[in-house]
């Protein structure tokens, strides 16, 4: 399997024969060129990687890269990584969601997966619309935000996917920009190397239902080195600053909160073999 | 009476909901509902309906909410899709039990995998037993004019129970067919207010939903099976006077050159329309073949459908749903024991095509009922068979 994957990306790189659907602008190819600029890296790696997506425009990352992919179904990537994670601990899990999917349907896996430290990449492409079906309100559209469910604009306040995964317990809570590419492929390489729950929330701009790349350009910044990203404290407070409302002084993007805990899977699985090889396994039980 | 219009058929029934004054909507997108829901949103946000739509986090919440707004003495509706539906299900079995009557449409689409968003019934056969009353709908009008039928059926005091009209995603949902309206007045001369016969009230406190253990839970199943068994003589009454008010017949079995026919097509949902263009063509070939369509799934028709073919000698039943590893379709199979034992019963033969918004062509109903009268003749290897698979 390993042979065959790196065979193929010596001849076609990372692409595959489908055909991409996005539409021009859309911030999701900002996700892709950051996320195939971190696995064109990390060749040695890719045998050993799945890509797990929901539902919406996001989820049609995984037909874009040329890697093992698992298209679940919408609210729940963060339960099938953990089944793929927790069956065989050697691979590597990069989730993809999209907002409805991560902070409506999958809420709860979401704050689950914090809580228990699943050892995973998860990057949500929040671009607080639903795009797919064209155009309604999220859990993250600011409030009076006019979408097709809500005419006369939201009445509900958005969620602040960062707070809520700091309250959550999570191990590293980063958000990205999809117009930043450098800056996101280097927050998804530490994202890769972290042991633990790996949380990075992407703005990502709906060129079509909600354009908001004028906006995030003239608001985000990177946080400085100097932020102390063990000091939970500190990254409440920076995860403040903006609270995904229609204003903002400053958005900060980089890594907010970094800390070191046991993950599920070191709790989980018999320490002698934190690699625990499935068939092995099952050979040894006798199964 | 309302002008007749080319509309949207989402467009016309989010307006008929608005003419039978819904009260609570929650709804989730999923396609192909969306415009449905998304058309009531702007209705209820300019102030022509007088209603609270609640934008919630996912059908699960949707049809929780439903049965919330139910038991506080409103009128709800909502409406969703394939696995939409599915999230719904955990809730769906409640309301009907506890007899909170509601209205949803569902629009018809595959389930996944692998992913389709195109039309066909696997999502509404996976909820075949909730004891909801199910319509379905073969075009616009009809779509608009049984999502009124249900909430007088629905909410009439002897009823009680939640209701399904189901439209075919796409082929219904997305068209754009003329559609008569009728006016306020006349809506709200056929659907009276909304009075539950139990609610959440304050003066005089109820328990809804409680434990039901083994002494009573078979008695509660009982009391169900037979409110909707019971729903039938007002589903009928409701249809005969929907006729006086507005002009249009529905029945529970409608028949097409079905009289006197040897073979007899049965059809549930929008192809039904194909069907009867393919029977034209085969009656004007000189073949005595004729259609039955099923509008109303659940409380079953059995008694109707039994006199609409009664001559028949064959059936060529077409399902829209494969249940791999079953005997054959689920309306097959409906028909199947209906005529168990029956004397002088037609020979039933079981059809699966149009899955995930695969065309049923009219060479295809001709194909299939073909093929039904060969087996008649010689009997089939295979229990049914899926109509129109692709060998490469």
């Amino acid at each position: 399997m390993k042979e065959n994957i790196k065979s193929r990306h010596q001849k076609h790189g990372l692409e595959t024969s489908a055909v991409n659907t996005w539409c021009k602008g859309c911030g999701n190819f900002g996700i892709l060129t950051a996320l195939k600029s971190v696995l064109a890296k990390r060749e040695d790696t890719l045998g050993s990687l799945v890509l797990v997506s929901g539902i919406g425009c996001h989820a049609k990352i995984v037909d874009y890269v040329a890697v093992n992919s698992f298209y679940s179904i919408h609210g729940r990537v963060l339960p099938v990584a953990c089944g793929i994670k927790t069956a065989n601990p050697r691979l590597t899990i990069i989730g993809h969601a999209g907002d409805g999917d991560a902070y409506g349907e999958g809420i709860s896996h979401l704050v689950f997966a914090a809580k228990r430290n699943n050892d995973l990449v998860f990057i949500v492409h929040n671009n607080r619309v639903y795009g797919l079906t064209t155009g309604q309100f999220t859990p993250t559209s600011p409030k009076g935000f006019k979408g097709r469910s809500t005419p006369k604009g939201s009445i509900e306040e958005p969620f602040n996917p960062l707070r809520l995964m700091l309250a959550s317990g999570a191990t590293f809570v980063a958000r990205g920009y999809a117009g930043k590419h450098a800056h996101l492929a280097s927050l998804i390489e530490q994202a890769m190397v972290h042991p633990g729950f790996a949380f990075i929330d992407v703005l990502q701009p709906c060129f079509t239902f909600y354009n908001t790349y004028k906006f995030y350009n003239e608001k985000v910044v990177e946080i400085r080195d100097e932020h102390p990203v063990d000091d939970f404290d500190a990254a409440w407070k920076l995860a403040g600053k903006w609270d995904y409302g229609l204003e903002a002084d400053q958005i900060p993007i980089g890594i907010f909160y970094r800390i070191r805990k046991d993950t599920y899977e070191e709790e989980l699985l018999p320490k002698e073999t934190p690699s625990l090889d499935v068939a092995l396994h099952l050979k040894r039980h006798h199964f | 009476m309302g002008k007749r219009i080319g509309v949207e058929v989402s467009i016309a029934i989010a307006d008929a909901v608005k003419l039978a004054r819904a009260e609570v909507i929650p709804a989730y997108p999923i396609t192909p509902q969306t415009h449905i829901v998304e058309h009531l949103a702007e209705i209820v946000a300019n102030g022509e309906l007088d209603a609270e739509y609640i934008p919630v986090e996912s059908e699960h919440a949707a049809m929780s909410a439903c049965c919330g707004a139910v038991a506080a003495g409103a009128r709800v509706f909502t409406s969703s899709s394939s696995q939409g539906l599915s999230l719904m299900s955990e809730i769906l079995y409640i309301p009907s039990t506890m007899r909170l009557p509601m209205v949803m449409v569902v629009a018809n689409r595959a389930m996944s995998a692998p992913i389709s968003i195109w039309n066909d019934h696997q999502d509404i056969m996976v909820q075949r037993d909730i004891g909801w009353i199910q319509t379905f709908a073969e075009n616009g009008q009809e779509a608009v004019d049984l999502v009124l039928h249900a909430f007088r059926v629905a909410e009439d005091r002897r009823v009680s129970l939640p209701m399904i009209v189901n439209i075919d995603g796409f082929t219904l949902s997305h068209v754009i067919e003329p559609i008569e309206l009728p006016t306020q007045e006349e809506v709200d001369a056929y659907i009276p207010p909304f009075k539950p016969k139990r609610k959440l009230d304050p003066r005089k406190p109820v328990t809804m939903g409680p434990v039901g253990i083994p002494e009573v839970y078979t008695e509660a199943k009982v009391a169900h099976d037979h409110a909707i068994k019971n729903s039938r003589k007002v589903i009928l009454k409701a249809w005969k006077e929907f006729a006086d008010h507005f002009g249009r017949e529905y029945h529970p079995v409608e028949s097409y050159k079905a009289e006197g026919a040897d073979t007899i097509l049965v059809t549930m949902g929008s192809i039904s329309e194909t069907a009867m263009t393919a029977i034209d063509k085969m009656r004007d070939e000189g073949r005595n073949v004729g259609l039955v369509r099923i509008r109303l799934w659940r409380p079953f028709p059995a008694q109707e459908f039994r006199a609409a073919t009664k001559h028949a000698k064959v059936l060529a039943v077409v399902d829209r749903c494969l249940p791999p590893g079953a005997v054959c379709g689920p309306v097959g199979a409906e028909l199947r024991s209906i005529f168990y034992k029956i004397p002088g019963a037609p020979k039933i033969f079981s059809f699966v095509a149009g899955l995930g918004g695969r065309d049923v062509t009219v060479e295809r109903f001709e194909e299939i009922i073909d093929k039904a009268e060969q087996y008649s003749k010689r009997r089939p290897k295979e229990l049914y068979e899926v109509i129109g698979v692709r060998e490469k």
